[in-house]
Order: structure tokens, then sequence, then C-alpha cells
């Protein structure tokens, strides 16, 4: 019978060309949408944690209260021996000590005097101890933008868009204007190495990367550091694990008060990304049941037009002795064939769409301009396995939707009236 | 006698409201009809004609009276079990063919087999028996827009038979179909009642028909008002 089915339906392209184009367009609408949403979500938390929240981050009570302020008179000291704690309980995470600091930026000319002037906004990483990983966290290599990467102390990376606005070259000085940990002014100089772009403006954006040292030195911090940030080897943000480190970490402190003893807290936890992530999770949902809502509907009218076409050969059916209930289930197996070559087909292209989308992406620089949000500027989407079925949820539940509806007609059709009917 | 009667109808009413106002298609209809029969119920529009084929057919259930049909009463049926009896027992043949027109001869042949729930080889078999009978067995793969009226109603009839039913209902089945094609109609219907013991019940008033038939049964205003044997005289409907 299935195949007696699949056959009507080929031949009878009104009842299967136009459902099977709705569904295939709302298939592939759906599978490029939810791709570029994950690519989004992926993006953001690879940003956030790249530069800025880790998968997880370890900072006192005190700096965690105030993080957005940068507050290093509140960062921990004998953040060595506390790293190396973690490196030892968790070593499925990579630790990296940071100290983001702001402050000026000063040009000098070739007498000493002040050339260019800028506000900098600093990070401070680990570039010269031998077990750094920071170089592959922040994706250096591929950062630099002209002159060379730092190669010893003293050396630092700007902006390369700050460079411009500062008029500073690769191999010039810079002069760091700042206050140290304990509120005394702080003036370091250093050699601008070369200049880097991150592709995420809020990064670029009055952006300078120096030694973790060599700013210890410069703002009295020595062995503090204001985060200690951990990402999972494979820089995959899992969740639950993360969220099991945390407890674990913070338990070891819960009986103390002390406002400088460390505190754990993951990505989502930071910054409001949990809302970012719900709000984005709560748009993909809507949108989705507004797909299926959308295409029930369509479906819905393409199956009564499918039946008032096909009244005469319900009728004949229904006259020949098919009872109704095989009828509207053979009616919801057309329905269910339409929707599964629809999501095929929609599955295939959205698929196709979203891989071009993850390889070449779309730059979005132009809206980021002030944007405070860790975004790279070239937005891509991303297949992920979910992907592979995500479409087959609107396709096939508006088909069925659509069909158990208009199909309801069938239990409404009077067997008395067939003769004449079927005479007209 | 009695019992070998395959349709019993026992003061068959069948009432219709329209409006405020009640109709009596079939007013107190009483008839049997026995294996084998090749009869015609013939009549003015609106004389119950059709309304009697419904009932048989467990299409309607009368508004008072009995019909039995194959041993079962049609007013007791659900509506599944309707179904079942004109699935296994009934076959019908309409005006207008209503053909399925996106499948093949075959294929609109096979369908009441595919709901009989037989196997692809039985169905082969049976199938390809009814197409010789109404002599379509070349024009198997062609669809219904492929062929004229007469072999429309050609492959309807084989659709009819091809389950062998012990019954056939037969609405106008000439009245779309010149003479001659009405005249080849009939003669295979008349050979298939005879070769398959099947009964064909006609609603007409095709003269064409009434020639064919060997009971003729008159309705007017829902009555019986005649019930004859006939002395079929089909040659005479050549070319008429």
């Amino acid at each position: 019978m299935i195949k007696f089915l699949f056959k009507g339906l080929l031949r009878d392209r009104s009842r299967s060309l136009f459902p099977i184009l709705t569904v295939f367009l709302g298939v592939l609408l759906t599978v490029v949408f939810y791709g570029w949403i994950q690519g989004a979500l992926t993006n953001m938390i690879d940003a956030n944690a790249r530069f800025s929240t880790g998968h997880v981050k370890v900072m006192s009570r005190a700096y965690a209260k105030e993080v957005d302020q940068i507050p290093n008179d509140l960062a921990f000291i004998g953040v060595e021996k506390l790293t190396q704690d973690l490196r030892q309980q968790y070593p499925g995470l990579i630790w990296v000590s940071r100290i983001k600091f702001g402050g000026l930026l000063d040009i000098p000319d070739e007498q000493g005097e002040t050339r260019d002037q800028g506000p900098v906004a600093g990070m401070a990483v680990d570039l010269f101890s031998a077990e750094t990983r920071e170089w592959d966290i922040l994706n250096l290599a591929d950062a630099l933008v002209r002159g060379r990467l730092p190669e010893k102390k003293g050396e630092i990376l700007i902006g390369e868009k700050y460079a411009l606005q500062l008029n500073v070259e690769p191999g010039e000085t810079a002069t760091l204007i700042s206050s140290t940990m304990y509120g005394s002014m702080a003036m370091a100089n250093f050699t601008v190495a070369g200049t880097i772009r991150f592709g995420v403006t809020a990064m670029d954006r009055g952006a300078m990367i120096a030694d973790i040292s060599d700013i210890r030195a410069a703002l009295n911090m020595e062995d503090a550091a204001g985060e200690i940030l951990g990402l999972f080897n494979d820089f995959v943000y899992r969740d639950e694990r993360a969220e099991e480190i945390k407890a674990a970490f913070n338990a070891g402190y819960a009986k103390d008060n002390d406002e400088f003893l460390p505190v754990m807290d993951t990505l989502p936890g930071q910054s409001g990304m949990a809302d970012y992530l719900k709000l984005v999770g709560s748009m993909s949902v809507t949108v989705l049941v507004i797909y299926i809502i959308a295409m029930s509907i369509v479906l819905w009218n393409a199956g009564l037009m499918g039946s008032l076409r096909r009244y005469g050969e319900i009728g004949v059916r229904l006259a020949m002795g098919e009872t109704k209930g095989h009828l509207y289930r053979s009616l919801i197996s057309e329905s269910l064939m339409v929707g599964f070559i629809g999501s095929v087909l929609g599955t295939a292209v959205g698929l196709a769409i979203t891989y071009f989308l993850q390889e070449k992406g779309i730059n979005i620089s132009g809206m980021m301009k002030n944007a405070s949000i860790l975004f790279s500027d070239v937005m891509r989407a991303r297949i992920t396995p979910a992907i592979f079925f995500i479409g087959f949820l609107p396709g096939m539940m508006a088909t069925f939707l659509g069909t158990s509806i208009s199909g309801i007609g069938v239990y409404k059709r009077k067997t008395a009236n067939l003769m004449k009917e079927l005479e007209a | 006698m009695e019992n070998s009667f395959l349709i019993k109808t026992k003061d068959l009413v069948k009432i219709y409201s329209i409006g405020w106002k009640k109709l009596a298609a079939l007013d107190h209809v009483s008839l049997n009809f026995a294996k084998a029969e090749f009869t015609g119920v013939v009549g003015p529009s609106g004389s119950g004609k059709t309304t009697l084929l419904n009932i048989i057919g467990s299409l309607d259930v009368p508004t008072e009276g009995s019909a039995e049909v194959l041993g079962k009463k049609v007013e007791d049926l659900s509506n599944r079990q309707a179904a079942v009896l004109r699935n296994h027992s009934i076959g019908f043949i309409f005006q207008t063919f209503n053909l399925l027109p996106v499948y093949t001869v075959y294929e609109n042949v096979e369908f009441p087999l595919l709901l009989l729930g037989l196997s692809a080889d039985e169905r082969k078999q049976k199938v390809i028996k009814a197409l010789e009978w109404v002599d379509l067995v070349d024009r198997a793969k062609s669809k219904p827009a492929q062929l004229s009226g007469g072999e429309c109603q050609r492959v309807a009839i084989a659709r009819a038979v091809v389950k062998k039913p012990a019954i056939i209902l037969a609405d106008e089945p000439t009245a779309n179909l010149d003479a001659e094609n009405s005249h080849n109609i009939l003669r295979t219907m008349e050979e298939l009642n005879r070769e398959l013991k099947t009964t064909f019940i006609f609603a007409t008033h095709d003269e064409k028909v009434i020639r064919y038939v060997r009971r003729k049964i008159t309705l007017v205003d829902g009555k019986v008002t005649k019930d004859e044997a006939m002395n079929p005289t089909k040659a005479e409907g050549i070319g008429q």
C-alpha cells in the first residue's frame, strides 16, 4: 500500500511538489537558522573564553564582586602556588594567569616629548615561560598584522587600529601610564614589537598585550594576578564538567569569609553570559515553533485543497470499502512521506548553505563598532551533530499536523451521499 | 427458496428531511434478489433507484424496515462493518467511471485487492484475469486520460469484478457512453454475470440497459409499481 501511495505522490505533482517545496523551504530555513545560531553561540563562547572569562575563572572574592571595573587593588597574591595547585587538581584544563589593566599609552617623539597619547585596555599574559599556552589561546601568530611577535621582555603588541590612531610603528617605544596595585602612579617603557588584529572589535579597540612579568613589575603586582583562567584542553566548553569543577573548588573555601580567598565561576556565570545563552536558546525554540505553526497552516491549506481535488478519489475509495480510519491513515502516511522527502532535501541544502557560512562567514564588523561584547567580526555558522536532524522536527510535525487537521474531512464524509457525489 | 436470496428487503422506508419537509425516497419496498440475477431498477428521477442501491450497498441505512445483504442486516452494521461488507462482497460501477487519474489501468484494477491485503502474486494474477475479461490487457499501462469513455467504463467494470464480489451495483453505467460502447459494456457485464455468477443490479432509465436485463423493477415515488421477468432483446440495442 505504501508503494502504491508513493507512486501516486510521485505522479501527482499538485499533491507532492507544493507540499514538498513548503517543507523543503521551512526545513532549509530551520537548518540554516539553527547552524547560524550555533555558530553565533560558539563564536561568543569561544571569544569570551579565550579573551575574558575562560571556561572557568578564579578571582579573589572581592575582585569578583567588581570584576567589570578591573579592580587590580583587589587581585590576589600567591598566584604561582594557586596555579600549580589548579594544574595538579584539574589537569584536564589549561590554567593561565592574567592581569587586565587600563591606563594611557604615551608615544614619545625623538626628544622624549609626547607625540601621541591614547587610552589603553591592556592584558598581561604569560608570553615567555616554558609551559605557556597563551600563544595558542590568543592565536597571536594569526593575529599579527605588522612587525613581529614579542621575543623578549619589554616588548608588547598593540592593536593595529590603535597603532594607526597613535601613529606608532613597530620598533618604536611606548610608555604605559597606569596605577600600581596599591594605588600609586606607575610608568613603564615598552617597545612595540608588532601590531595585531583579533577580529573582535571589543578587543581590538585600544588593545595592548604585554608579558605578565613586565606588568607585574610595572604595577607592583609581584606574584599577583587579577584572574586565573581555566580552559578545557580542546577549547570546547562543557557546562556540566565546568559546574562540577566550580562546585568542588568553591566548596574548599566555603567555611572562610576572607574576601581575598579565591572563588571560581563558570563561563555562563560571568558578564551576563547565562542570560545571553538563555535568550538565544529561547529565541531558537520560538522561531522553531513559529516555523512549525506557519508550515502547519500552509500544509493544512494544501491538504484541504488536495482533499477538494481528490474528492472523487476519496469517495470512490470509501465506496469500494476502504474504512475511514484506513483512508485517514493513508493520507497521514502520504504526508509523512512528503515531510520526509522535504526534510531530507531541506536538510541537505541547508547543510550545504551552513557549511558555506561556516567556511566563509559574514563580516559584521560594521555592526560591532561600539560593541562591548566579545564577538568575532566574522560571524560564522556552525555544523553540529544536531543540525542533521533538527529540521526533521518542523518538517515531519508540520506535515503531520496539517494533514491531521485537513484529513478530518474524511470522517465527516457521509457514505449515503457518495453515489450522488460520484455522479457529479 | 427464501434462504437462497442474496439480498432481502422488507418494508424498506427511507425518509430524507429537507428543511422542515420530509421526503420518502423509498416507501415500504420489499424485494428479494437471488444469486446471478441481472436486474434493472428503473424509474424516473427521484423515484428512489439510487437510494435503494445505496442501502443494498451498505452506504446508507433505512429509516424503517430491513435490508439484509449476504445474511447481514445493513441497519445493524457499524461504519466499519459496512466498509468490510463492501470491500469483500460488493462492487460498484458509476456513471462517471471514477477511476484514479494518476494510476494506470493495472493499478486502478489492483486497488481493491490492496485493500483486501492480498499478496503481490495473487494481485497480479487476479488483475490480469480481470483485464482479460474486459479485453484491456494491452492497455494495462495506460492512464485513464489516454482511454476512451468505453474503455474507462471497462476498467471500472474490471475494478468492480476483480475481487469477484457476490453483488455488483451499477448506477447508470451507460449514461456517458454512446450506443456501441453501451452495448459492448452491457455484453461484457452479461458475460461476467454468467461466468462468475455475480448478481448485477442496475439503476437506470436507459432503454439499452433495460433490453439486457432479465428482471425489471419499476420504482415510482419510492414504491415498487412493477416487478417483471424480462426476455432480453439486446441485439436491438446496437446502434440505437
